[in-house]
């Protein structure tokens, strides 16, 4: 029995693993976009955009999982997904991806303002280009600014994978519930707990290290 | 003709004119001192100078160069614009320094960043930046910081990180150089070891413009003081002539509440 819960709680944790390097591959830069747009001088880019982040982030994930998963089918009539996990997972990645990004613009931009402009200056006067003062100066500033917040963001996407279920996505908390309701045993559900933790508890050495690496400046 | 002249600046930001008709000139070697309240354009003014702000109207000449022409179009004002900045060196009232580079790294890594672009770069690297590295280690050692050479700005006090500051600007080797308020935001127990480098500078010859408040400083260094008020020059002459003898009524009332 622990040797075939072991077994499906790592099938599940797979597609757990697969929504959140998927997500963040695909949020990380499109996340840099829109703080760029919110940035942007052009009204109408940055209003957008503005708007964009405020209904994502004013709304649950799990809403819009829900909307992005059935919408399509309810409005054109057409399931764009396809019926199967792979369509699932698929949905799932994208409504996460746009979810995230939002969250993510949001840090971006405070990372990229908060760096003063004082720091750009020091570079033009001294005779810096643009691109010099970007990469030599600015950039780790605005990373280590970036790191802290994006860490908590990113420990927070672990646990928000758990919401893929709602669509039937079969990650690791699906694995976990689906052994409960099959046999009433709750000890898989503890033993899911376990994945989430190992999982959180490597990632956070990863940011702690990473803090630690910037931290010999302020 | 005077090594700096500068002549009929004018800027506004939007409907704001910050300054209106400034022009004066400076000989090699001297020492200016800008006085005047808060929010009368000092800042402003070294901006433009070095082209942190681009004025309105006007005309900037360095060494018989013009620099800035508002009759010229956008195009030739901006053409070289870096090597033109470099006429200048600049020290902000709030140091400014990189804080992920250390005081000789700060002090370095302009000069190094220029150097990749001589042809004779890739060959010759490693003379190139031992010789600027010397040259850095020479400047914050006539700072007083050589002890302190590898330490993090955070590390440092206020004064010694504006010493820094002074150090990396002067590695440009810049003809001119421009403080702005440099010891306004340190401890008043701090303020003395930046005036002494700066006093330093002056008898050395440097050509330097320097707003302050420190009266005191502009008494006993500037050859000439300007008196700002309102975005215009309202009176300029020798320390003895505007410390001592000021003429315009608002020169007077600004010295009394400040000395
Ligand atoms: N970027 C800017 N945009 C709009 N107004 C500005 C800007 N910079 C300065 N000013 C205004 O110009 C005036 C002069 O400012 P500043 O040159 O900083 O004076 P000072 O250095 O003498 O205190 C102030 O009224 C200030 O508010
Ligand atoms: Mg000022």
């Amino acid at each position: 029995m622990f040797l075939s819960v072991t077994l499906a709680l790592l099938e599940g944790m797979g597609t757990t693993f697969q929504i959140f390097i998927l997500t963040l591959i695909f949020s990380l830069p499109l996340g840099l976009i829109l703080a760029f747009g919110a940035m942007s001088k052009f009204r109408p880019i940055s209003y957008s955009v503005n708007v964009l982040v405020w209904i994502i982030r004013g709304t649950p994930l799990m809403l819009q999982l829900i909307i992005i998963f059935y919408g399509p089918g309810l409005w054109l009539d057409y399931n764009v997904w396809g019926g199967n996990s792979a369509g699932r997972l698929t949905a799932t990645v994208v409504a996460f991806t746009i979810n995230y990004a939002c969250y993510f613009s949001v840090i971006f931009r405070g990372g990229i303002q908060g760096v003063p402009v004082g720091q750009r200056e020091a570079g033009e006067v001294l005779g810096m280009t643009r691109s010099q003062i970007f990469f030599k100066v600015t950039l780790l500033q605005m990373v280590k600014r970036v790191v802290p917040p994006m860490s908590n963001e990113i420990i927070t996407l672990v646990k928000d994978t758990s919401l893929a279920r709602i669509i039937s996505c079969y990650e690791l908390t699906f694995t976990g519930y689906s052994f409960m309701k099959a046999a009433s045993i709750t000890w898989p559900l503890f033993y899911t707990a376990v994945f989430y933790l190992a999982f959180v508890g490597i990632l956070t050495i990863l940011f702690n290290y990473i803090e630690k690496r910037l931290s010999y400046f302020r | 003709m005077a090594f700096l002249e500068v002549e009929h600046i004018e800027k506004n930001f939007g409907n704001t004119k910050v300054l209106k008709d400034v022009s004066f000139a400076l000989e090699e070697g001297n020492t200016l001192a800008i006085i005047g309240s808060s929010g009368s354009g000092k800042t402003t003014l070294l901006r433009c100078l070095n082209f942190l702000e681009t004025p309105t109207k006007g005309k900037i000449t360095v060494g018989g160069d013009v620099l800035f022409n508002s009759d010229w179009s956008e195009a030739e004002n901006n053409k070289d614009l870096r090597s033109k900045r470099l006429h200048f060196g600049m020290v902000f009232q709030s140091f400014n320094l990189f804080p992920q580079y250390t005081a000789l790294e700060n002090v370095t890594l302009s000069k190094k960043l220029l150097a990749k672009e001589d042809p004779d770069f890739k060959k010759n690297k490693k003379e190139i930046y031992a010789k600027i590295e010397e040259q850095g280690k020479k400047l914050l050692a006539q700072m007083g910081l050589a002890e302190r050479m590898n330490h993090y700005p955070h590390q440092l006090s206020g004064g010694q990180q504006q010493r820094v500051a002074i150090a990396r600007a002067l590695a440009m080797e810049p003809a001119i150089m421009l403080f702005d308020e440099p010891t306004s935001a340190l401890d008043p127990e701090l303020v003395g070891e930046v005036l002494n480098v700066m006093k330093e500078l002056a008898r050395e010859g440097m050509t330097m413009v320097v707003v302050t408040h420190e009266m005191g400083f502009a008494r006993e260094m500037a050859d000439q003081v300007i008196f700002m008020d309102e975005g215009q020059i309202v009176e300029t002459g020798t320390a003895e002539e505007i410390f001592a003898n000021p003429k315009q009524e608002r020169t007077k009332a600004f010295l009394s509440k400040i000395l």
